[in-house]
This record gives structure tokens, C-alpha cells and sequence, in this order.
């Protein structure tokens, strides 16, 4: 693969940035201020990360959660987006969802998680449900908020150009709210991991990150707790760069209808 | 080419203090392929009467038709071109822009490409092509919403003053480039505009509108050969009778504060 130099810079930019957290760690594990069994050196967590990486578990363990993100966020877009358009289109669907958004919004996410289990047993099915519930919101209010922001203008010049009320949404309300939609995803996708991580803990039957963290806690095992997290955010970091920044790379940067960040 | 036809509309609304008569009973036609241009000072409903032409906003009273056809909403028969350079979709390319209204006529990819090309020609843009509109000037924004609303072949071009936010060495530009555009493809043109030397530049006809009312004060046709020369004593004798025209209202204050 050749890197251009920005990009390399970039790179240069994020390992700095890690390697910093990572010192500051090792420092403090280091220091001796807590037992080396609540906070154990870098050595043996890489150690276990690769052990772990090794016999299979860890990239397993990470498959059925970020599967489970995926289809929850998915589902949460599939619902969410239209939804937000409709409702920043049409008054009546607004005034009929406004008042459930208001109040089925700040009930967290767990809170749902043993009233799901009831509804859909242990395992796959309650996971992804509490990833949708907690990820639609977003994806619905940024969408609502990006619609309703439209400049008129090219509602108006579309509408002059002959454009039907479905080609208005994929044509002319899709592209111009993206900047919002895109925003959305990116706050869908981190509420969903919040929420994925909680309702594997209490709901996941031996599969998942937030399954391994909460296994590892009965056995003081803070090494395999600490690698999940690391794995967690790896992910994270991984899809805030190949997902989200290249996709607002080659739209909304492009289009210049957001501004690159200095520096 | 069409004819208009504008039969007594009016458009009041009403207000907490009174009734606002935006445009009051006004009346006049359009020839095919005529420059009409409707001056008057802020307030005189020049742009709310493009906007009942165009079918944006449905009068309260009269009727328009073109080509005795009666306008009720907006219609591809019809291309607009407005002031704001924001009027170009952003995530699309110049020739993109340009394609959207054969795209939803449902015209195959590669043709309307070809045909979108060939406006972008008409208004010298064809090497911008593939440029997203954030990358083009003022003026070049302005002359790809031409090329645009230009593109699906519509009979009228109504403009509501397109080049007021550019600067004065590029409006003379783009004035002469629309008169050539103008030339070629035999269009009826309705342009609204405050810039009395714009209106003289361009018009067949100057239809002068006064405000509270909006009313039509008068109808001037401008009887000078094309391309017309700016600095000609005609022309200035043009531009002093529309100014007179305009100054006229009650000892009112002249409003016009862009004449060149």
C-alpha cells in the first residue's frame, strides 16, 4: 500500500497519540501505587492480547459483539433516517413521533434490558434490540435537524426542475441534510456501543466483549478486562477512519458543505 | 417560443397592521421570445409577480397564462434562475447540476451528459465541468444555474435579479454573455431587476413597477440596435427617462442606489 504524506502524518499522529496513553499507564502500573493484579503491565497484557488472538477467543468475542452493533445500528438507520425526514417534512407525522422521542428517549437503554429479556429471552435478539433503541434516537433527531436546516432554494429549484416529492428525498434531501446524517451515524454508532457492551454483560449467553469484561471480573482477571477495552477501542478507531472519515471524505468535505479540521 | 399573458393578478396578505397589497391588479403580455424586464424599487412586488409566474406562489386574484394555458404550480415549461449563488446543489458537479432537470425528465445518462455539456458551452463553463460549485466563482455559479435552467429546454426563463451580488466588472460580463445566450436560443425572458442601465442593456420592454401597491406605473420599450453600446447618448437618454419614471412617486425619495 503507498501512503500519501498526509496521510502518513496522520498515522505518525494517531501512534503518538497512543503510545502517549500507553506510557502514562505504564507509568502508573509502574509506580507501584496499586497491586499489579488490578493494574498489570503492559508486558503481560500484550501477553494476553496475543494469547488471546491466538487460540481464536478474542477475534470471536469481537465478531458476535461488532456483529451485533452492525445489525442494531443498521436497523437504527433503516428507521431513523426516514423517519427524520418524514418528520421534518410532514407536520403531522412530526407531532404524532416528537412526543414518543421526548419520552421514550432519556429512559437509558439498560433499563430496558430485563424487560427484553423477558420479551426475547437470552442472547442475540435483546442485544440487538437495546443496540437499536439506543441508537435510533440519534440517528432520527440529527436526520430531523439536517432536513428541516434544507436551504429552501434548492427545494424550490428542484421542484422547478420537475422533481416528484420521492426524487425531492433521495436527490435533494439526502445529499443536502448529509452533513447531519453523517453526524447521526457517528452518534448512533458510539451509543451503540455503550449500550451493546451494558446488554451483553447482563443479557449475552458467553459471547461478547462486554461478556468477556464481566466474566473476567469474577476471576480478578483485570489483564483480559483491560485487553476487551483496548479491543473495544481499536474497533472504534478503526471505523472512525475507514467508515466514517472516509465517508466524509468523499461527500461532504468533497462537496465543501463541511470544512476539514485545521491542522 | 411562448407568450404570457398576465391578466389583472393581485396578491395581498394580511398583516396585524392591515392588508399588504404586494402586487395590485397589474396586466400586461409578453411577446415570444421578448426581454422583459420589470424594474422598481424594493417593495414594488416585482419579484413576488416573477414568483406567480414561475408558480411558486399562487395570486390571490387574476390569472397568468402561457401560451393560453393557465399557470397553476411550477412547471418544466419554465426555467429560474435566482440571486443567491447558493442555488446550485453543492454535492453535485456544474455538469450535474446542469443534468438535473433532464434527469428527472428521465433522460438516459449519457445523453443528458451530452446535452448538459453543451449548455455549459453556451455559457463558456465546458472546462469546469467536473468542478463541485464551491470550487467556482460568484459569476461562473451564477452562469451554471443558467446553463441549468436552460438545460431541459423550457420556453421562458424567468430571472430574479441574477447578477445583483456580483461585482460590476463581472456583471458587464455576464450581461453581455446573457444577451448572446439570449440571441441564440430565442427564449422569453422575464428579469427582474432594481439596476435601471441593466434593464436598458437588456429589455425589448421595461415594464416599471411602483410599490404600496405593487403596481405597473409604465411600459417602455427600448428601441436601440444590439449589441447595445452603454455610453451611447440613447442609451443614456434611456436610462434618465426610466429614472424619471421611477423618481416620480409622490416626491418620494429615489430608492435606486444602483444605477452605475
Amino acid at each position: 500500500m503507498t501512503l500519501s504524506p498526509d496521510h502518513r502524518r496522520r498515522m505518525v499522529r494517531t501512534t503518538a497519540s497512543l503510545v502517549a496513553l500507553a506510557a502514562i499507564y505504564e507509568a502508573i502500573a509502574r509506580s507501584g501505587f496499586f497491586p499489579p493484579a488490578l493494574t498489570p503491565p503492559l508486558s503481560v497484557i500484550a501477553g494476553t492480547l496475543y494469547a488471546s488472538f491466538a487460540d481464536g477467543t478474542m477475534p470471536l468475542h469481537a465478531l458476535y459483539t461488532l456483529q451485533r452493533v452492525l445489525i442494531g445500528g443498521a436497523l437504527a438507520v433503516a428507521v431513523g433516517l426516514p423517519l427524520g425526514i418524514l418528520m421534518a417534512r410532514f407536520r403531522p407525522v412530526e407531532h404524532f413521533v416528537m412526543p414518543l422521542v421526548s419520552a421514550l428517549m432519556p429512559i437509558p437503554s439498560l433499563a430496558w434490558v430485563p424487560v427484553f429479556i423477558l420479551w426475547f429471552g437470552l442472547g442475540d435478539a435483546v442485544t440487538i434490540a437495546i443496540v437499536f433503541y439506543a441508537a435510533t434516537f440519534p440517528m432520527l433527531l440529527n436526520t430531523w435537524t439536517g432536513v428541516r436546516s434544507v436551504n429552501p432554494l434548492w427545494l424550490r429549484a428542484a421542484s422547478a426542475m420537475g422533481a416528484d416529492e420521492r426524487r425531492l428525498f433521495w436527490k435533494v434531501m439526502v445529499p443536502a441534510a448529509s452533513p447531519f446524517i453523517i453526524t447521526g451515524m457517528r452518534q448512533a454508532f458510539l451509543r451503540a456501543w455503550i449500550a451493546v457492551v451494558g446488554a451483553e454483560m447482563l443479557a449475552a449467553s458467553n459471547w461478547g466483549l462486554g461478556w468477556v469484561i464481566f466474566d473476567a471480573k469474577e476471576f480478578l482477571n483485570t489483564d483480559v478486562m483491560l485487553v476487551s477495552l483496548a479491543v473495544i477501542g481499536a474497533i472504534g478507531l478503526a471505523f472512525e477512519r475507514l467508515v466514517f472519515g472516509s465517508l466524509e471524505r468523499t461527500t461532504v468535505l468533497r462537496w465543501g458543505m463541511v470544512r476539514a479540521a485545521k491542522g | 417560443m411562448s407568450n404570457i399573458e398576465i391578466r389583472d393578478v393581485s396578491l395581498f396578505y394580511d398583516t396585524p397592521a392591515g392588508r399588504v397589497h404586494a402586487v395590485d391588479t397589474v396586466s400586461f403580455d409578453i411577446a415570444p421570445s421578448e426581454f422583459v424586464c420589470i424594474v422598481g424599487p424594493s417593495g414594488c412586488g416585482k419579484s413576488t409577480l416573477l414568483n406567480i409566474i414561475a408558480g411558486f406562489i399562487s395570486p390571490t386574484a387574476g390569472q397568468i397564462r402561457i401560451d393560453g394555458k393557465e399557470v397553476t404550480g411550477h412547471g418544466m415549461d419554465r426555467g429560474v434562475v435566482f440571486q443567491d449563488f447558493a442555488q446550485l446543489f453543492p454535492w453535485r458537479t456544474a455538469l450535474g447540476n446542469v443534468a438535473f432537470g433532464l434527469e428527472m425528465k428521465g433522460m438516459a445518462k449519457v445523453e443528458r451528459e451530452t446535452v448538459a455539456l453543451r449548455q455549459l458551452a453556451l455559457v463558456k463553463l465546458e472546462k469546469f465541468a467536473r468542478s463541485y460549485p464551491h470550487h467556482l466563482s460568484g459569476g461562473m455559479q451564477q452562469r451554471v444555474a443558467i446553463a441549468r435552467a436552460l438545460a431541459y429546454n423550457p420556453a421562458v426563463l424567468l430571472m430574479d435579479e441574477p447578477f445583483a451580488a456580483l461585482d460590476a466588472l463581472t456583471r458587464d460580463d455576464m450581461q453581455r454573455l446573457l444577451a448572446d445566450v439570449w440571441r441564440e436560443t430565442g427564449k422569453t425572458v422575464v428579469y427582474v431587476t432594481h439596476n435601471v442601465a441593466e434593464a436598458v442593456y437588456l429589455a425589448d420592454r421595461v415594464v416599471v413597477m411602483t410599490p404600496h401597491p405593487g403596481r405597473l406605473k409604465s411600459e417602455i420599450s427600448i428601441a436601440l440596435p444590439r449589441p447595445r453600446d452603454p455610453l451611447s447618448v440613447t442609451f443614456l437618454d434611456y436610462q434618465k427617462r426610466l429614472l424619471g419614471e421611477l423618481g416620480e412617486r409622490a416626491g418620494q425619495k429615489n430608492e435606486l442606489e444602483d444605477t452605475r
